[in-house]
Formats: structure tokens, C-alpha cells, sequence
């Protein structure tokens, strides 16, 4: 046993780093009520500055941590100026995904240019440890207790005793009341998202000195803890962050030494569901206090819906179900295949985000449910592929609608943290649980698809299975959306007050959706298993649940027809236009960003 | 059972604190099947918040809420949605996406019986495969419901039966207002609240709405009304309550109450209110 000391100063330090990308996230929440998922790219952003500075440009690091602080906070502003901005007369859910392209972008933007590999950041500072009660502690420490204090204290000062600290109080006090006063709340903005992302931007660059290792890895994971510091605090209370990240902080470390390292992650994100389920408004708040988001208010834009003739669906499925028989390369069909794979995750994205208006970020975990299961299926039961695949979906419905109803309560941003949370604790559950998954292994030598006792090996075969599996999918639940069903998921997506004023229960039917969009998303997991036939705990992450929710937008929310539309348009473009794959994601972001900005409804339409 | 004096709806003592601002102050109430009682009083007098504690979408910090002799505090708005509670919203939230069609279906929710089964555990499931197969017993309760939300349509004349297919969201103000109602109407009520129902309407869209109320009392139902134009409260109410920072002011038949000083002294106190303004001008 090294030292509870020791834990308790490890814990303490990494809670102050969180509570620099916490404090971000909290002053930002306070003003727009929004959450930035692009926090954690600031960060990113901030510790590739750093590792610039001192290893290229040799900066003493006073000047380091200036330049970081300066240059993060400019990126801030950009962020806000030109991407956030334009959205304020938008619906709910634009500011959200807008941080969220943002976010993608950022961090590709970082990868290409520094290249996905890890690099070393030193710190400058001597390799002394000084030797305090039973545990040690070295400069670097003391450093980042003293940029945490310090910061903690300017913060202080500034919003207490400037005119702009008080109109940000007064902002987040009551916005409309702070306009009606004559607060400009555009500067409160700039003023919030600068200070946001140069406290962001320290934070990361601290974390590369302190692990003397930077990668782009780390964007989503600074997010990911800032925002679980931010809820355990109160969403919006900046003391709260400080005190939720410390909290954090001091968890996973005796996590760590508890149960080792790769249980890390998950002690924080079982942190965060926990006090989401139990506290959504945080520790500090009273439980009977209202949530902070206004009650009324759509949080999907309404649209027309484009009317595409049923001929016209007819004769498109019928000549992609004829396709193979023409000479077309091997190429286009499995471009195709994987066109048909992401479309069943996008109609179980488009119901669940669009219809029932459960914007999840963490959508692949079904996918990898879907996956294991049908993998182990066969592996271990030797159960028929047909079936074990439905099993995955069967699985997928049901375990996934289990990990997701404690969050059932939650509204509009709070969804996507908890969906985002709770497809972090699937992937971590699959790592760990090594007696069933194989942990970081992976599975590999899963049979190919089989039909009836014949393997499916040619490209057509696979074609005309993923394809057939979609089609039946998509009239499932086509009938689904014309069903009283449809109506009520729609009701609760537009007024979910109102709909439980009619007896319509939210428990209930988000549950249904989550049942039906859990299946197809099982048995797109399960079918990629057994056409990979090596699975592991990366093989579906949180970039494909991104790009299924692109295409979700791109499709028009809820629209059936659209999600594979916009499956076929974000997995056949890039290909059409040969674009290398690391540039893909970057696509993905600008376009994320672009329909938010431009067409919300997306192409055909929300229904 | 309710016994045949017991009130439809009785309020004893009920209080809702925010903070340090008390919005519902100790009120009683007692409402009898059939009658209409009007509730008038400032803005923020806490009229709405009163609705929200009987309709379960809030809870109160004390007193409670019987309804056919049943004590109904706390329940959610589910449970009492299914008991015959329906009601309006001052905003207007009719489900912008869905056309007027499938609001005042929603409205019918708690009547579907055939597509969901009072199965305990697995009903849900029921539900979503009956949803999904639709057999003839499913489609012929779906097809009454649309008929009957065709009727409760035409009772607006011809401003909601042209437009049955459109999205509320580009109906006119006061179109969904209407919307509103026909949807509360479609749970077939045994109570119905009504939040402001005339806001925003013009003199002729306010009589219209003003006829409708007169009809549906006269019909037998059960009414509770928050309502600014006093010369409706004056016509529709079998009594009238008066409400000012939460508490109880006034209550008696409409006459009594609207020469009550207290009441006039309510409503000259917050001097802006287009209430005194209408009332002085009357
Ligand atoms: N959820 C809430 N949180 C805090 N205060 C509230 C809330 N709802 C209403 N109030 C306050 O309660 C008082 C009564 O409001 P309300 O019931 O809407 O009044 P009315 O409908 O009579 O105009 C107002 O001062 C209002 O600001
Ligand atoms: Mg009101």
C-alpha cells in the first residue's frame, strides 16, 4: 500500500485540473445554458499550443502558460463569434450540436496537423520530489495547485468586483432581466466563452506536463470529466465545479487504488449517472428546486416534411436490390454494404434522437451490445448466425433500454451527457469484463454470415443480407411512425409536459422507442461483427455514434426515408471524391456544422 | 364512491412556496358537478400555479386536492389525465409538429383500449406489436377516434376542419388555441381547466370562444376557469374567485365579487393590468 496521502494528493491535483475545464463549462452553462461539448478540443487545442511553445519556440514557461492562456482564449472566441452566435434565435438542440461539429472539427483540425501520435510535453521543471508526511509531492504539483488557486481567486475577484463579472452574474441570474437592464449579452457571451477556453487551455496543457504525454485522445475525455464535475457541482455553479471536480478527482484516484487503472473512466461516469439520476441539479442544489431550463420552448425545429412519392421509394429500392447484377466493381457494393450498416443505426438514431427527441451520444454502445452478443452466440453456442444476430438486437433492446431508463427523467441536453456517459460505461464494462468479452483482446474468429445453414461469403451475398435487414427495418418502422405510437413519440418530442397532461407516460413510451431503435441498432452491431469477424472494445466509439447522428441531421430528424439517405450520402460521397479517410471526420464536422447553421431540418425534412 | 354532495373538486389549504415567494396561499375551493367557477386576480397572482398543482404538474408544499371524493395530491399528470382530468395551457402547447388531427388524437390517449391492453409488465410490449400488426379491432378503435375528433372539430365551424392536416405550428394564434381545446375535449373530461382560453383573441374570436364555454357547461360539464375578460366571467361563472399574491380575496357570485372593494383595491394596486383598464372602462 504506497500511500493514502499519496492518492489523496494525486486525486487533489487531477481534481484541480478538471476543475479548470469545469469552472468553462459552468460560467458558460450559467449564461447560455448550453453545455460545450467543445471544451475538452480547447484543451486539446491548449496542450498542442504548449508542446509548440516549449519544444519548438523554447518559451520559459511563465511566458508558456501566458501564450497558452492567450491563444486558447482567442480560439474561444472564434468559437463563439462564429459559431455559436448566428444560433441564438435557433431551437434548442442547434447551440448543441454546433459545439459538437465544432468539437470534431477541432480535434481532426489538431490530428492532421500534428499527426494522431502521442507526443512528449516536458515541463521545465526539476525532477524533485519533496518528501511530505507519508506521500511526496513535486514542483509539478505544486504548480498546478498554484495556476488552480490562482485562477480560482482572479475568477473571484473579476466576478465580484468588475462591471462584466457582474453582468455574467447577472446573466445567469436571469438573462432576460440582465437584457431588459441593458446588459450586452453578446459581450457576456465573448467574455464567458474567453475566459472558458483559456482556462481550458491551461488546464490541457498542465495534464500533457503532468503525464508528459499529449495526444488528441484526450479532447473527449477532458470533455467528458469536465461535464461529470460540472453536473456533480450543478450545472451553471461555478464554486460547484470547483468542489464537484475536486470530488471527482479524489474518487477515481481511490478508485484507481482500490481496483487499478483501467477502472478509472468508469468510477466518473458512474459518478455522473449516479447524481444525474438521483440529483440532476447537482449536490448542492435543493432537490425540489426546478430544472434549469425553461418549460416551454421546442427543442427541434418544426418542418414540412418533403413528400416522396411511394413510386418513387419503389423503384430506388428496386434498383439497389438489382444492383449486383450489373457489373459493378466490388468496390461500389461494399461501399454500399457499409452504407446499409450505418443506416440501420441511423433509423434507430432517427427514432430515438428525432421522433421521441432523445438526442443520444452514445449510440454505438448498441451497436457494440449488438456485436458481442451475436459474436459470443455463435462463438460459445454455437447458435445459428440468422439468429444470433437477431438475438444481438434482441439483446441490444433490452440491455440498452435497461442502462438508459434511470435517465428517463432528464430533458434536453442532459440526455445526450447521460446517453454520451452511459456509451463510455458500456465500453469500459466490455474492457474489464475479460471472464465474458475478453477484455482489451477483442474476439476474434467470429463466423461469417450465414443464412439457413449457407455461409455468406461473396459480396453480393453480404449485400443482399445487409440490405434486405435494412429494407425490413425501415418498413418496421415506417408502420411504427403510423401507428398511434408515432403520434405519441412526436407528442413527447414537442411538449413533453403537455403530452404527460394527456396521460401519455414519458417512462413508457421512451421506452418503447428505445426497444424498437434498440433492435435495429443490435442487429447492425451484430451482422458488422460477422462480417469483421474480429471485434473489440474501440471497434464501435463515439465518432461513429457522431456520424450516425450527422446523418440523423443531415436526413431529417425522424425521417425514415432521410436516414438513409443521408447514410448513403455520407458513406458513398467520400468515396466518390476519393477523399483520404483522415479527412472524413473533418467532413463530417464542417457538414454537422453547416446543416445546423444553414438547414436544420435537414434535407427531407423533420417528421 | 363519491357520494352524491361530495364536490368534483375540492382544494383545502393548498400552498405552493418558490423561495421566499409564496404563489398559492392556503386556498379552498369546492366545485360541483355541472357549475363553472371562474378564477380572475393580477398576473402572478398564481392562478396557473393553482392549475399546475390540480393537474399533478407540480406539487403543492402543503394542503390537498380531492377530486370525486378521492384524494388526488401528488398523483402524476398521467394518473390523472386517465381519471377524466383535462386542461389548457395559458401559452398554448399544442405539439407544433403534429397535425391538428393527430393533437386531438393525442387528446383521445387515455381512451385507447384495444392498441393497449391493461396487461401489467408486459402491456407495453402488447402495445408495441399491436401497434405494429394493427388488427381489424386496433384499426376500427383508431378509425372511431378519428370520427370522433372530426366532431370535436366541427365545433369550431370552419377554422380547424379545412386545415385538419396542417402542422399546428403554422396554425394562427388563436387557431391553435382552439386546437387546444379540442384536444382536452377528446379525453372526453370529467373536469376541464382552462388557462385563459381568450388570450390574445379578438372581440369576435372571444364571443365565439365565449359560446363554446356556455355550451359545454350547459352540456353538463364540469368547468374551472382562469379567464382576464370579466365580462365573460360575468356571464359563464356560477361563482367567481378572486386571487392576489396567492391568497384568496374574494369569492361569491360574479356581481358580489366585482363590487367587492377589496377586489377593485386588488387590481387598482397593480394599476397596469389590462384588467383595470377593461374594468374601468365597463
Ligand atoms: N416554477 C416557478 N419557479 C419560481 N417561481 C414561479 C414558478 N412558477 C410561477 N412562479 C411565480 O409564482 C407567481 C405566480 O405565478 P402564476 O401562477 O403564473 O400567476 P398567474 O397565472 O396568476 O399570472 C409569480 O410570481 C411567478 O413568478
Ligand atoms: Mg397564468
Amino acid at each position: 500500500m504506497s500511500s493514502w496521502l499519496d492518492y489523496t494528493i494525486n486525486g487533489l491535483i487531477v481534481g484541480n485540473v478538471y476543475a479548470l475545464v469545469a469552472v468553462g463549462l459552468a460560467l458558460i452553462f450559467g449564461v447560455s445554458r448550453l453545455i460545450n461539448f467543445a471544451q475538452g478540443s480547447i484543451y486539446l487545442v491548449g496542450a498542442y499550443i504548449g508542446w509548440v511553445a516549449v519544444v519548438q519556440l523554447h518559451t520559459p514557461l511563465p511566458l508558456t502558460i501566458i501564450v497558452v492562456a492567450v491563444a486558447a482564449a482567442l480560439v474561444g472566441l472564434i468559437i463563439e463569434r462564429f459559431g455559436l452566435r448566428p444560433l441564438q434565435n435557433s431551437v434548442r438542440i442547434a447551440p448543441l450540436l454546433a459545439t459538437i461539429g465544432i468539437s470534431f472539427v477541432l480535434d481532426q483540425l489538431v490530428m492532421l496537423t500534428f499527426s494522431p501520435n502521442p507526443r512528449a510535453l516536458p515541463s521545465q521543471l526539476p525532477d524533485v520530489r519533496f518528501q511530505v508526511g507519508g506521500g511526496t509531492i513535486g514542483p509539478l504539483d505544486l504548480l498546478i495547485a498554484g495556476v488552480g488557486i490562482t485562477s480560482a481567486l482572479l475568477l473571484f475577484v473579476f466576478l465580484r468586483y468588475s462591471k462584466l463579472g457582474w453582468a455574467i452574474r447577472a446573466t445567469a441570474q436571469d438573462r432576460d432581466a440582465a437584457m431588459q437592464m441593458g446588459v450586452d449579452v453578446n459581450r457576456v457571451n465573448q467574455a464567458v466563452f474567453g475566459i472558458a477556453a483559456a482556462l481550458g487551455g491551461v488546464s490541457g496543457m498542465l495534464v500533457g506536463m503532468y503525464y508528459n504525454q499529449i495526444d488528441t485522445a484526450m479532447s473527449l475525455q477532458a470533455t467528458l470529466k469536465g461535464v461529470v464535475a460540472e453536473v456533480v457541482g450543478g450545472a451553471g455553479n461555478v464554486p460547484g465545479a470547483v468542489v464537484g471536480s475536486l470530488l471527482l478527482g479524489l474518487v477515481e484516484s481511490y478508485g484507481v487504488a482500490v481496483f487499478g487503472t483501467s477502472y478509472r473512466n468508469l468510477f466518473a461516469f458512474l459518478l455522473l449517472v449516479v447524481v444525474l439520476v438521483l440529483r440532476p441539479n447537482g449536490l448542492f442544489a435543493s432537490a425540489r428546486q426546478a430544472p434549469p431550463e425553461p418549460l416551454t420552448g421546442t427543442f427541434i425545429a418544426p418542418s414540412r416534411p418533403v413528400r416522396i412519392p411511394r413510386w418513387a421509394l419503389l423503384v430506388a429500392a428496386g434498383v439497389f436490390a438489382i444492383l449486383p447484377f450489373f457489373p459493378v466493381s466490388f468496390y461500389v457494393l461494399q461501399t454500399l454494404i457499409n452504407a446499409w450498416l450505418l443506416g440501420m443505426l441511423a433509423l434507430s438514431l432517427t427514432l430515438v434522437a428525432g421522433t421521441i427527441g432523445q438526442v443520444s451520444l452514445g449510440h454505438a454502445a448498441l451497436l457494440a451490445i449488438g456485436a458481442y452478443t451475436s459474436a459470443l452466440l455463435s462463438l460459445n453456442f454455437s447458435v445459428p448466425v440468422g439468429l444470433a444476430i437477431i438475438g444481438g438486437g434482441l439483446m441490444s433492446a433490452a440491455l440498452g433500454t435497461a442502462l438508459i431508463s434511470p435517465s428517463f427523467r432528464l430533458r434536453g441536453h442532459y440526455v445526450s451527457i447521460a446517453t454520451l456517459a452511459i456509451g463510455e460505461i458500456v465500453s469500459l464494462v466490455i474492457l474489464n469484463w475479460e471472464s465474458v468479452t475478453r477484455g482489451p483482446i477483442g474476439i476474434s474468429g467470429i463466423p461469417p454470415l450465414s443464412l439457413f445453414g449457407y455461409d455468406l461469403i461473396s459480396a453480393t451475398s453480404i449485400y443482399w443480407f445487409s440490405f434486405s435487414a435494412m429494407v425490413v427495418l425501415a418498413l418496421l418502422q415506417g408502420r411504427l411512425l403510423g401507428s398511434h405510437l408515432g403520434r405519441s413519440f412526436r407528442a413527447i418530442r414537442d411538449d413533453d409536459i403537455a403530452a404527460r397532461a394527456y396521460g401519455l407516460s414519458l417512462n413508457r413510451y421512451k421506452s418503447l422507442a428505445f426497444i424498437f431503435g434498440g433492435f435495429a441498432a443490435g442487429v447492425s452491431g451484430g451482422i458488422a461483427a460477422h462480417l469483421y469477424s474480429y471485434i473489440n472494445h474501440e471497434t464501435f466509439n463515439t465518432q461513429q455514434s457522431i456520424l450516425a447522428l450527422t446523418v440523423v441531421i443531415l436526413g431529417g430528424l425522424g425521417n425514415v426515408v432521410g436516414a438513409i439517405l443521408g447514410s448513403v450520402a455520407l458513406v458513398g460521397l467520400p468515396e466518390v471524391f476519393r477523399i483520404a479517410a483522415e479527412y472524413r471526420i473533418l467532413i463530417y464536422g464542417i457538414v454537422l456544422l453547416l446543416l445546423v447553421r444553414f438547414r436544420p431540418q435537414g434535407l427531407l425534412g423533420t417528421i | 364512491m363519491a357520494h352524491h354532495h361530495t364536490p368534483m373538486l375540492s382544494l383545502r389549504g393548498l400552498t405552493r412556496r418558490f423561495g421566499g415567494l409564496t404563489a398559492v396561499d392556503a386556498i379552498d375551493l369546492d366545485l360541483a358537478k355541472g357549475k363553472l367557477i371562474s378564477i380572475i386576480g393580477p398576473n402572478g397572482a398564481g392562478k396557473t400555479t393553482l392549475f399546475n398543482l390540480v393537474t399533478g404538474l407540480d406539487r403543492p408544499d402543503a394542503g390537498n386536492v380531492g377530486f370525486e371524493g378521492q384524494d388526488i395530491t401528488g398523483l402524476s399528470p398521467e394518473r390523472l389525465a386517465a381519471g377524466g382530468i383535462a386542461r389548457t395551457f395559458q401559452l398554448g402547447r399544442v405539439f407544433g409538429n403534429l397535425s391538428v388531427m393527430d393533437n386531438v388524437l393525442i387528446g383521445a390517449h387515455t381512451r385507447l383500449r384495444a392498441v393497449k391492453p391493461a396487461v401489467p409488465v408486459i402491456g407495453p410490449l402488447l402495445e408495441l406489436g399491436l401497434a405494429l400488426l394493427r388488427p381489424a379491432s386496433v384499426k376500427a378503435e383508431e378509425e372511431q377516434l378519428r370520427e370522433e375528433a372530426k366532431a370535436i372539430l366541427a365545433r369550431f365551424g370552419e377554422r380547424l376542419l379545412p386545415r385538419i392536416d396542417q402542422p399546428a405550428y403554422s396554425l394562427s394564434y388563436a387557431n391553435r388555441r382552439r386546437v387546444e381545446i379540442a384536444r382536452a375535449l377528446a379525453l372526453k373530461p370529467r373536469l376541464l381547466l382552462l388557462d385563459e382560453p381568450t388570450a390574445g383573441m379578438n372581440p369576435t374570436e372571444t364571443a365565439e370562444m365565449q359560446g363554446l364555454v356556455a355550451e359545454l357547461k350547459a352540456e353538463g360539464l364540469t368547468i374551472l376557469l382562469i379567464e382576464h375578460k370579466l365580462e365573460m366571467v360575468m356571464r359563464l361563472s356560477d361563482r367567481v374567485i378572486v386571487m392576489d399574491e396567492g391568497k384568496k380575496i374574494a369569492e361569491g357570485p360574479g356581481e358580489a365579487v366585482r363590487t367587492d372593494p377589496k377586489v377593485i383595491e386588488a387590481y387598482l394596486g397593480h394599476g397596469l393590468s389590462r384588467t383595470a383598464e377593461q374594468e374601468s372602462a365597463a
